[in-house]
């Protein structure tokens, strides 16, 4: 009975997984980094209202470029302060669902929209100079998801619900893409397909990818993606071929890598929308880790006031002692300052 | 000199690959638009008789709003106007009802400014003052959510973009049999429009239907020609139309990958191939008349196609110029040309959000 029992049990435990936060493995007695959160940071002029935080980015300067569902999805430019400077791209056509905004070493403005499946190049005056994926056409009008329509085959030059984008020192562009397909794809500098990890559809083999959600590129040209739903986090080489796994910081919901001759790797472990039961116990934490996967430690904490974390999105990491943090469901962008690490692991570590 | 006997010899093989490059140089940043305006997918550009350029465009917000049980829609498209030098002058027709999906613009011999809407399903005349002076079709009231699939079961197995299987229209307003297209000004995403000398106007009618049809040029329907299928006189997938001097009209039957050129009681004449599948065509004014036709990308792939033939209105290739891609000089899904001069091009690009001024050489 036993025997006839124990894989459907095993089968009974896989399918309950992604609601038991408690089951994705996690790394053991990690130390703890304090930090402060700069208070009220970000300052919006009266009548602008911040909505979903979904991506935030720092370029050169240090100013900060936030992509945010409000009404319409918006991306907002602040100084280095937080001092509110200016409106990137209102109106446009690719502009319906914020996902992601990165800037690139150029001070290039770039977003990702999985509202419109589109990966939308800004240069530094605010002009959009290259578009990447096609916007369904309206005249299609809206089509029905419940059933959902047959997969079909991942196309070189459109995305599906598409999440993150990086980019290697030629120029190369890395695309993460998405909710619908799932897979990285590798466009020259110039938006030409060069190659993909991963298809149309899921899988968690080591060269698949079940939903993909962020990417950061490294001063090698490795590709780390967040592999969302398989709570892991996938290495890649710059010809997207597999380099390794990690599979010990919860659920990869976003990374990013910082630049200069020591670059640190943070993945954010967010905290599922909606707050489900129990979830506040064990996710919501940042793992700060060197890029082979060494965990050097890890901060922060599922929780709703400043300081607490309430579904990171996204993180900047340009300065590895200063994490800013975009977050979902508190419609707010936090700057980290981080301090040393506790001598020893702190008991919390073991939750 | 070199030029002129590969001309020759191209008009001689009609074979895709035996066109002679024309060298160009092309100002990709040549509009200059204010902080706030954005173009998106540049569906429609043209030149007035003073140089002025209108462009209509897919941007904004495509809104399904809720009504009572029925859905509405707004929104998605507007036209703006800009000087010779590319500077920004106005925007014309702000929030118009008809400003839905842009699919094109022109400019008559009058000045006046005719937008083609793919969703709204209408062509609308604006005076040089920008005051709306006449109305082709009309917009359907509502939506239907989820969305009737766009093309008929005919269209769909030929490789449209629609369901297999659907046999009612994708919503409220559209009539006619599938295929031909009502005896009436009901399109079903028409795509351009053109005058002949005597100012009657020609609707290509369209990616929905399969026909041209005519009106006067007090907008009173006069006839159309036209049926789903590959022979003379048939179409699949009429995306562009131009007429020249001698009103003989050049039909853009991108499906069958021709020009078929008939007269203007719809007599057809003869068809031009070896030039792709053309999405965006226009006609030089003046005595020697050249014709300009977009063998264009699909949106979804820059890796073949997107060169534009230059023709006699014989149909002999003149030559041809340029390829999809994004970089200036490259083409994203070219869906319109204005040719009012004849080595003064402006192209309009879906794939690449902008208008690319081109000097051939």
């Amino acid at each position: 009975m036993k025997r006839c029992l124990s894989p459907f049990m095993a089968a009974l435990a896989l399918l309950a997984a992604p609601a038991l936060a408690q089951s994705k493995a996690k790394a053991q007695n990690v130390p703890e980094i304090p930090f402060d959160t700069v208070p009220n940071f970000l300052k919006l002029p009266p009548g602008l209202y911040m909505g979903e935080a979904m991506g935030v980015a720092t370029n050169s300067k240090g100013h900060l470029f936030v992509f945010t569902r409000s009404a319409n999805t918006r991306l907002f430019e602040f100084d280095q302060n937080g001092k509110y400077l200016r409106e990137i791209g209102e109106g446009n056509y690719g502009f319906e669902f914020a996902h992601s905004v990165r800037v690139d070493p150029q001070d290039n403005i770039w977003v990702v929209d999985e509202g419109t499946n589109l990966v939308i190049k800004f240069n530094p005056a605010g002009k959009i100079v290259m578009v990447l994926g096609h916007r369904p056409e309206a005249v299609a009008g809206a089509v029905a998801t419940n059933p959902p329509p047959p997969r079909q085959p991942a196309g070189k030059y459109t995305f599906g619900r598409p999440t993150d984008v990086g980019w290697d020192p030629q120029g190369d562009i890395f695309v993460s893409d998405g909710y619908v397909n799932n897979r990285v794809v590798k466009y020259d500098k110039n938006g030409r397909f060069l190659a993909q990890v991963g298809s149309e559809t899921p899988g968690s083999g080591p060269e698949q990818l079940n939903l993909p959600h962020g990417l950061a590129v490294d001063a090698q040209g490795n590709v780390y993606v967040a592999d969302r739903s398989n709570n892991r986090m996938q290495v890649y080489d710059n010809n997207l071929k597999f380099k390794a796994s990690y599979d010990n910081i919860g659920t990869s919901w976003t990374v990013c890598v910082s630049p200069g001759p020591h670059q640190y790797l943070f993945t954010s472990n967010s905290n599922p929308n909606g707050n489900p039961p129990g979830s506040w116990e064990n996710t919501g934490e940042i793992y700060k880790m060197e890029l082979d996967g060494t965990i050097l430690g890890k901060f922060g904490h599922a929780g709703k006031l400043p300081g607490g974390f309430q579904v990171v999105h996204m993180m900047d990491c340009r300065n590895p002692n200063e994490i800013i943090v975009a977050e979902i469901e508190s419609w707010r962008v936090q700057k980290l300052l981080l301090k040393p690490p506790a001598e020893k692991p702190a008991s919390a570590a073991a939750r | 000199m070199r030029n002129v006997w590969l001309a020759i010899l191209a008009g001689a093989i009609p074979a895709l690959a035996q066109a002679p490059e024309i060298s160009f140089d092309s100002a990709a940043d040549f509009l200059k638009l204010p902080n706030n305006i954005y173009l998106g997918e540049v569906a429609g550009v043209a030149a007035n008789s003073k140089g002025e350029i209108f462009v209509y465009t897919r941007t904004g917000h495509p809104t399904i709003t809720i009504g009572t049980s029925r859905p509405f829609a707004h929104g998605g498209s507007r036209l703006f106007e800009f000087n010779k030098s590319g500077g920004f002058v106005r925007e014309i027709g702000q929030d118009s009802y008809g400003f839905l999906v842009a699919q094109q613009v022109r400019v008559d011999p009058q000045d006046n400014v005719w937008v083609v809407d793919q969703m709204s399903n209408m062509v609308i005349k604006f005076d040089p003052n920008g005051q709306v002076a006449l109305l082709l079709g009309r917009k359907a009231e509502s939506e239907r959510v989820p969305a009737a699939p766009l093309v008929p079961q005919a269209e769909a197995a030929a490789g449209g973009r629609g369901v297999a299987g659907a046999e009612t229209p994708a919503r409220g307003g559209r009539g006619g049999p599938p295929g031909a297209g009502a005896q009436s000004d009901i399109f079903n995403r028409p795509t351009d429009v053109a005058w002949d000398s005597a100012g009657d106007i020609y609707v290509a009618d369209g990616l929905g239907n399969a026909r041209v049809a005519k009106f006067d040029k007090n907008g009173k329907f006069v006839k159309s020609w036209g049926s789903r299928g590959s022979g003379p006189g048939q179409f699949n997938q009429v995306h562009g139309i131009a007429i020249d001097a001698n009103n003989n009209v050049y039909v853009a039957d991108a499906g069958n990958n021709r020009i078929q050129v008939f007269g203007g009681d719809g007599t057809f004449k003869t068809q031009f191939t070896g030039i792709g599948s053309p999405a965006a065509i226009c006609i030089t004014p003046g005595a020697r008349q050249f014709l300009y036709s977009s063998n264009s990308n699909p949106p979804d792939n820059i890796d073949a196609g997107g060169e534009i033939y230059k023709l006699d209105l014989t149909g002999k290739i003149a030559g041809k110029f340029g390829k999809a891609g994004k970089l200036p000089k490259e083409f994203g899904t070219v869906n319109a040309i204005s040719c009012r001069s004849e080595n003064e091009l402006l192209v309009g690009e879906i794939g690449n959000w902008r208008v690319q001024k081109l000097t051939l050489r």
